[in-house]
């Protein structure tokens, strides 16, 4: 059974201005130890997606449509308390601000610990050391010392380190890690990115990584998901994504990338500018940016399967040639 | 060799953490608590010639932003001379300062915070230039519109606020503005940092189609390896307040010598190197208030010999236009 299917999922924020419709369509389908790159630029509805997924939307957001199964249960419509049980303990989520999972006022093993004891009955001094060894695994150094300081005493890439430890407490079988390297240098990065790999590796966990940087998920993921205003507009395995990627924006996105061989070139960029999610032009959200765009466009262009374990939304997609 | 548009020699800046609150009462009741000083820059030697692109590198808080904003002249440093082709600031007359300071312009990474609000862009661009007498008042506005689309912006946006432009639009604004009075050398701190990815190649490009239209120089400042390699003909790496490798690009990202630029593009991910298990360099980066002695990098270096501890390493050049400081003298292999 796949650990999570995510199908014809809708989420829209009714605010004074408007309905944004930040997710608008998303459908995936995750096995067990799989790492899932979810790509696409700010505002194309990310975070939302796996806000989604954990039952943390609130007003005015609302999930309208679609389902999402953990293991074959519906989560949409679930109750807060049975969310409240997975979270945490089955699904766990990496946030890009380790300060959104860590409490300031609160010493480190006192949030592990509680982390520990809410889901499960461990005396006091097993769930500590839990702690400590957890602390050990994403190479903290000298973790019965951090486990005696306050958030503020430790670096940003060393409390993002305590969230992953937190994140994998209870051996999740899900983990949603929401730009959790944004902010930080590309050493702190690779450390990061390290350690989550292993600890998926080792429990078999299956992973979402959420970025804008499609270097970081090329190295990384087994699957790529392409987000473009609120819908996933390209999947598959990654180096075909990379390596052959349909889409027009996919394909911009990829150009648009310094590498080695682009060095001093003028880099290929995607004109205009990021969309307005309130005033989303009709058909294809990306007809107003995309150099292949043409009549048919202005319809919606709905998801096929031009090859085994790819999805795609374009009517006049790369790699296949438009008709003149 | 032609003379350095801009050179520093053996700047240093420390900057005094003053003590909060609680750190002074601590010290009134008689506790050993000590204003720190954090050395930001020390003593660096770099020099940038006409129409070159340099890249400058390193994890935050290594001191770019420092080193770029003294080499732009909007902060005195602590220590060292600061050249501009080949004159001293401190021996320079006033008109000589009055040119150098319009000839050296920055470019911010937040391009929100580096704009007055309360300005229409016509002005935020117009201003400066009139100051400096480049342009009359009757020729103002032409001048305007032909900056506005040097940064390809529609001149008919020109009375609309800041706030009314998108990210992007906004850091052409702030590039109009170091522009208009005519520069010859801009450092760019960040400047596409924190622009969406399909934007910061628009962005890109125009710093390159720029580069040629006006004949500029640059430092061009980011923690981004990938970007530096773009854009720079050399690139110049930092670790805590010193430069320990500077080489031309392609050299530097084929064969670099120091252990912590091997370190460092070890760490970058790229395109083309799939699904791999990551290796990152272990340990953390030193707190600047109390460097490692010696070489700052010894706690983290895989090749560190006991002289490493106890004496820095300087800067040499290893091979032609390549230096690094490293007791290694650049022979730890790739
Ligand atoms: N509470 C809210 N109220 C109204 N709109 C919202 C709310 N939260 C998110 N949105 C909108 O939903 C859309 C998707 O946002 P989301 O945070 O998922 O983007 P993202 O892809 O994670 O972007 P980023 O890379 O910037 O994190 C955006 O247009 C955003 O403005
Ligand atoms: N005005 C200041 N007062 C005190 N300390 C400062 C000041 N400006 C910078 N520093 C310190 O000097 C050191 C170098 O800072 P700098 O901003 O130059 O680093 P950077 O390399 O630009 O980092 P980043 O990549 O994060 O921008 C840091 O330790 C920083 O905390
Ligand atoms: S559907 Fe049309 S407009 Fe949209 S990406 Fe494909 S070709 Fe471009
Ligand atoms: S001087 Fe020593 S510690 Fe420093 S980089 Fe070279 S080998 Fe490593
Ligand atoms: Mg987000
Ligand atoms: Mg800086």
């Amino acid at each position: 059974m796949s650990v999570l299917e995510v199908a014809g999922l809708r989420t829209h924020f009714f605010t004074r201005a408007g309905v944004v419709k930040a997710v608008d369509g998303v459908d995936f389908t995750l096995q067990r130890g799989e790492v899932m790159g979810l790509v696409g630029e700010s505002g194309s509805g990310k975070t939302v997606t796996g806000f989604s997924i954990l039952g943390l939307v609130d007003p005015p957001g609302r999930i309208v449509g679609g389902s999402i199964r953990y293991r074959g249960e519906e989560l949409v419509g679930a109750p807060d308390e049975r969310l409240r049980e997975l979270r945490g303990n089955r699904i766990a989520m990496i946030f890009q601000d380790p300060m959104m999972t860590l409490n300031p006022v609160l010493r480190i093993d006192t949030q592990m610990v509680e982390a520990i004891q809410a889901h499960e009955r461990v005396p006091k001094k097993a769930a500590w050391e839990r702690a400590r060894d957890g602390l050990g695994q994403v190479g903290i150094p000298s973790p019965e010392e951090r486990l005696r300081a306050y958030p503020h005493q430790l670096s940003g890439g060393m409390r993002q380190r305590v969230t992953i430890a937190i994140a994998f407490l209870n051996a999740p079988e899900l983990i949603i890690a929401d730009e959790p390297t944004t902010a930080l240098d590309v050493t702190i990065q690779a450390q990061i990115i390290y350690q989550a790999q292993k600890v998926c590796r080792e429990r078999g966990a299956a992973m979402i990584w959420i970025t804008h940087d499609l270097a970081v998920v090329a190295g990384l993921a087994d699957r790529i998901c392409v987000m473009y205003a609120g819908r996933i507009v390209e999947a598959g395995p990654t180096d075909d994504v990379i390596d052959r990627p349909l889409h027009p924006y996919t394909v911009g996105l990829l150009g648009s990338v310094p590498s080695a061989n682009k060095r001093g070139q003028r880099l290929n960029q995607i004109p205009g500018m990021t969309p307005n999610m309130l005033a989303l032009p009709k058909g294809c959200a990306f007809r107003e940016r995309c150099a292949r765009a043409g009549d048919a466009c202005l319809a919606e262009p709905g998801i096929t399967e031009p090859a085994a374990g790819r999805a795609l939304r374009c009517f006049h997609p790369h790699g296949i040639e438009v008709p003149a | 060799m032609s003379v350095p548009l801009i050179e520093v020699r053996g700047v240093t800046k420390h900057f005094v953490k003053r003590l909060d609150l609680a750190g002074k009462i601590a010290r009134r009741l008689g506790a050993d608590v000590d204003e720190e000083v954090v050395h930001a820059v020390d003593a660096v030697d770099l020099a940038v010639r006409p129409g070159e692109v340099v890249g400058l590198a390193g994890e935050s808080g290594c001191g770019k932003s420092t080193l770029g904003r003294m080499m732009a002249g909007i902060l005195p440093p602590t220590d060292g001379e600061i050249l501009f082709e080949g004159i001293a600031a401190s021996e320079m007359s006033g008109a000589q300062r009055r040119a150098a300071t319009l000839a050296v312009q920055m470019i911010f990474q937040d391009p929100f915070a580096s704009l007055n609000p309360r300005l229409r862009v016509e002005q935020i661009i117009g201003e400066a230039p009139l100051v400096h007498g480049l342009v009359d008042r009757g020729g103002l506005s032409d001048y305007v519109d032909d900056i506005m689309r040097n940064v390809r912006l529609d001149p008919a946006l020109k009375r609309r606020y800041p706030h009314q432009f998108s990210g992007g639009q906004r850091q052409r604004i702030g590039i109009a503005r170091a522009l208009a009075v005519r520069p010859r050398f801009l450092v760019c701190d960040e400047a596409i940092a924190s622009l969406d990815v399909s934007i910061q190649a628009q962005v890109l490009n125009l710093f390159m189609d720029l580069r040629e239209e006006f004949d500029l120089t640059y430092l061009f400042i980011s923690h981004d390896l990938s970007v530096v390699e773009h854009i720079a003909d050399r690139v110049v790496i930092m670790y805590l307040g010193r430069i320990v490798e500077s080489a031309p690009t392609e050299q530097l990202f084929s064969a670099p010598r120091h252990p912590y630029t091997q370190a460092l593009l070890a760490d970058v991910p790229r395109l083309d190197q799939r699904k791999h298990d990551f290796s990152p360099v272990a340990g953390e980066i030193p707190s600047p208030l109390d460097p490692p002695p010696g070489c700052h990098f010894h706690p983290r270096c895989p090749h560190a010999m006991p002289i490493c501890r106890t004496q820095q390493p300087v800067l040499r050049e290893i091979a032609p236009g390549a230096f690094s400081a490293c007791h290694l003298d650049g022979n730890s292999g790739t």
